[in-house]
């Protein structure tokens, strides 16, 4: 099935079958909360324990589409719960009270929630939640691409500040630039798309295992940064394939890799084996100090700090969440490149490149990478957010927004197609060998992590209209996505099976690389960068132990998407969570550690094995 | 039939009432619509946990107010928690009382709670003793063969 006839089945029967997690202490209005979600036909999980309800969500991300709790609860406060949630797994929450004080329901907000109902609920009311599991997915592509068009200006300025490998930079930030267009124009179109997949103009090329294959190996022929469209098209020697259609899909791809490296830089001290990729990493590397604030042990941790963004004030996470998008969007050029010069533990190069990365290149930046070890405590805690936020706006936003807005197209190209890993990683090859390795590793990771992580980002992906634009609608939907995507490479790939690239769905494939992007890019752009090395490092680990080891050839986005969750999970939603999963997964792969070296091997190869 | 319609209006009159007298509110109409064929029971399940509740937050109310250094943070939580589920099942009056308590125990006025908690357990006593009639007279209904009508 191509992603487009799944998408559209999950359309057909969503809301109906929506699952959700429903959480509340008290168990009268649990018992009326269930009756009254069944009677709108969704599918109901109860719980009366947030702590329950946390390990229900941990144990698989695309089990559920929404999550309503309550506020006053007696073991987790209902904010915390909130914000865990939409850092780790990127899913709209809607918060439950008796208590409807503005300062709550501020606080709510503040917090991520998309919704804020007050108790006694009305059937009225459920009956409409599931647009929030839509309208997550579709703001994210938008905020994308708004964070791009705000990248746009911090690359020329990142460009200007280049440092070290102003090179490498320039070219990145030109690209990122160039994607950045590319990207605004694919989400306005997919916009267009997703809104009204009947009114396409053109047939859809269904970018399908084979392809995707055609074109990786195209591109690693060219090498990513001579990748142009038209050398690809000739390379790829397929009929009825345009220009367009390929230079839209490398524009995902390309995103795909920053955020793969992203989470790759997230999870380990990728900065070791990202060292080569300066430059990309460079920017990963400055989400990753974000990451690094906590824990940062001076090693290349981007992959915590970039991590960490992610998880921090799920502004990441929750990007998709209006006030993630917003964050999202607004890319602090300066906190963001704070957060390189605090990422400095590894390298000054690095940093600088952060610096003239992140406002540009949310990809690049993230890329570069510096490897920072993730504290995966510090991912789970908000702290991640201080992380981020130590660019200086300790907030991941602030190094989001600038890669962010990468990470935005780019996930929104993820979404739809595995591609936005891939552009990530063809971003990262541009940083040097090494960095397309990790890239292509990443991409692999992002697969697999997305798969892991976000059985339901994948599943937004589907329900998402990317599913009808292709790589369009994925770059939209990854650009709600984006915001989490920067290091969800790594765990993106988890969650999605390898299978995705195979998948001939179109969408699926950068579905699921969308939702390792998406994981990834949470921490805007960024940590993106960086966090794909790290990612890579782990998605490797990852990876090879989730994910079937020919799946690194053909990403599989379309697991993902066959998952279907598309009932309503954003793409956004599932790439936080997928970041998340993945500083998890990290934690859980490599304590602290510098594994680096190792997965940075591992990275490579899948790196190779994605471009080939 | 002349039983069943009987019983019919006797619940129906006896529910306006209930609904005027401020015992119940629009909530737990909605309530009774939500139930139907596969939730047969769902009216008096709801009920029976909101009496349990209630009783377990009552009792946790009086025990915190008893103490000598009262935890007033304590009681609001127990009162939020009476005010959320009687606000769900549609227990106007308990509700309400909930409301005013909720306002003394912020200002840390121990008389002031003492009072509602006793208000809170006279209004909750009423209305279990009411719904438990309302229930009645719909098993009486059902065992003469008629169904319950609707309240609108």
């Amino acid at each position: 099935m191509t992603v487009e006839q799944i998408v559209s089945e999950t359309k057909d029967q969503f809301p109906i079958g929506m699952r959700v997690l429903a959480v509340d202490d008290d168990p009268t209005c649990l018992l009326l909360l269930e009756t009254l979600l069944r009677r709108c036909q969704y599918h109901v999980t109860t719980t009366s324990q947030a702590i329950t309800a946390l390990k229900m969500l941990r144990e698989n991300k695309n089990k559920f589409d929404l999550v309503i709790s309550d506020v006053h609860m007696p073991d987790m406060d209902g904010f915390k719960l909130l914000e865990l949630v939409g850092l780790e797994m990127d899913l709209p929450v809607i918060m439950l009270s008796a208590n409807g004080d503005t300062k709550l329901v501020m606080k709510g907000i503040t917090h991520g929630a998309c919704d804020y109902l007050l108790k006694p609920v009305r059937i009225e009311e459920l009956k409409n939640i599931w647009q929030h599991v839509v309208r997550r997915k579709k703001f994210d592509r938008k905020v994308r691409s708004n964070s791009d068009s705000q990248d746009k200006p911090h690359a020329d300025s990142g460009e200007a500040a280049g440092i070290g490998k102003a090179d490498n930079n320039v070219k990145i930030n030109k690209k990122r630039k160039d994607q950045n267009e590319d990207e605004d124009e694919d989400l306005d179109e997919n916009g267009h798309d997703n809104d009204d997949p009947s009114a396409q103009k053109k047939p859809r090329v269904v970018w399908s295992v084979e392809l995707h294959r055609k074109f990786v190996a195209a591109v690693n022929q060219l090498g990513i940064e001579k990748a142009v469209p038209k050398k690809i098209l000739e390379l790829m020697n397929v009929e009825k394939l345009t220009r367009e259609n390929v230079a839209s899909h490398l524009q995902k791809f390309r995103l795909y890799l920053k955020r793969i490296s992203c989470v790759a830089n997230q999870q380990a001290n990728m900065a070791a084996a990202v060292g080569t990729a300066d430059s990309s990493y460079l920017r990963m590397g400055s989400l990753n100090g974000l990451g690094n604030f906590h824990a940062l042990s001076g090693t290349d941790q981007l992959h915590n700090a970039a991590f960490r963004s992610f998880p921090p004030s799920g502004v990441l996470g929750r990007l998709n969440t209006p006030a993630g998008l917003g964050i999202r969007g607004l890319p602090s050029p300066g906190t963001i490149q704070l957060g390189h010069v605090q990422n400095s533990g590894h390298s000054s190069n690095d940093q600088s490149k952060l610096q003239s990365f992140i406002p540009g290149n949310h990809n690049t930046n993230i890329l570069q990478g510096m490897p920072m070890s993730l504290d995966l405590d510090q991912l789970q805690n908000n702290k991640g957010v201080s992380h981020i936020g130590e660019l200086p706006a300790a907030n991941s936003t602030a190094v989001f927004p600038v890669s962010g807005s990468l990470i935005d197209s780019r996930i929104a190209g993820f979404s739809n197609n595995p591609l936005l890993g891939v552009t990530s990683n063809s971003l990262m090859l541009e940083g040097s060998s090494q960095q397309a390795n990790l890239h292509a590793s990443n991409l692999r990771d992002g697969v697999s992590a997305v798969g892991f992580q976000n059985g339901n980002t994948l599943s937004n992906f589907a329900s998402i209209d990317p599913v009808s634009s292709q790589l369009r609608d994925s770059k939209a939907d990854l650009q709600g996505q984006a915001a989490p995507i920067n290091c969800n490479a790594g765990p993106m790939i988890r969650s999605v099976p390898p299978q995705e690239w195979n998948a001939p769905r179109k969408d699926a494939p950068y579905q699921s690389h969308l939702m390792s992007s998406s994981v990834n890019s949470s921490i805007p752009v960024n940590g993106a960068m960086v966090q794909l090395d790290q990612c890579l490092d782990r998605n490797n680990s990852i990876f090879h132990r989730t994910m079937d080891s020919d799946s690194i050839g053909p990403l599989n986005f379309v697991d993902p998407l066959s998952i279907k969750h598309g009932e309503g999970l954003n793409s956004a939603a599932m790439e936080p969570p997928v970041i998340e999963k993945e500083g998890y997964l990290m934690y859980q792969l490599r304590p602290h550690g510098n594994h680096i070296p190792d997965n940075i091997g591992s990275l490579e190869d899948l790196a190779s094995a994605m471009m080939k | 039939m002349d039983v069943v319609n009987q019983l019919q209006r006797q619940f129906l009159d006896y529910s306006a009432s209930l609904h005027r007298e401020g015992f119940l509110d629009d909530q737990f109409t909605q309530l009774q619509k939500l139930q139907d064929e596969n939730s047969p029971d769902f009216v008096v399940e709801v009920a029976s946990l909101f009496f349990e509740d209630c009783e377990k937050l009552i009792n946790n109310m009086a025990r915190a107010l008893e103490q000598q250094g009262v935890d007033f943070k304590q009681v609001d939580a127990s009162v939020h928690q009476l005010k959320g589920s009687s606000s769900s099942i549609g227990a106007m009056r308990v509700k309400n009382v909930c409301i005013a308590f909720r306002s003394f125990c912020e200002a840390q006025n121990r008389e002031g709670c003492l009072r509602c908690l006793q208000q809170v357990t006279h209004e909750y006593s009423l209305l279990k003793n009411k719904l438990q009639t309302l229930f009645r007279l719909e098993q009486q209904i059902l065992a003469a063969g008629g169904s319950v009508p609707a309240i609108e």
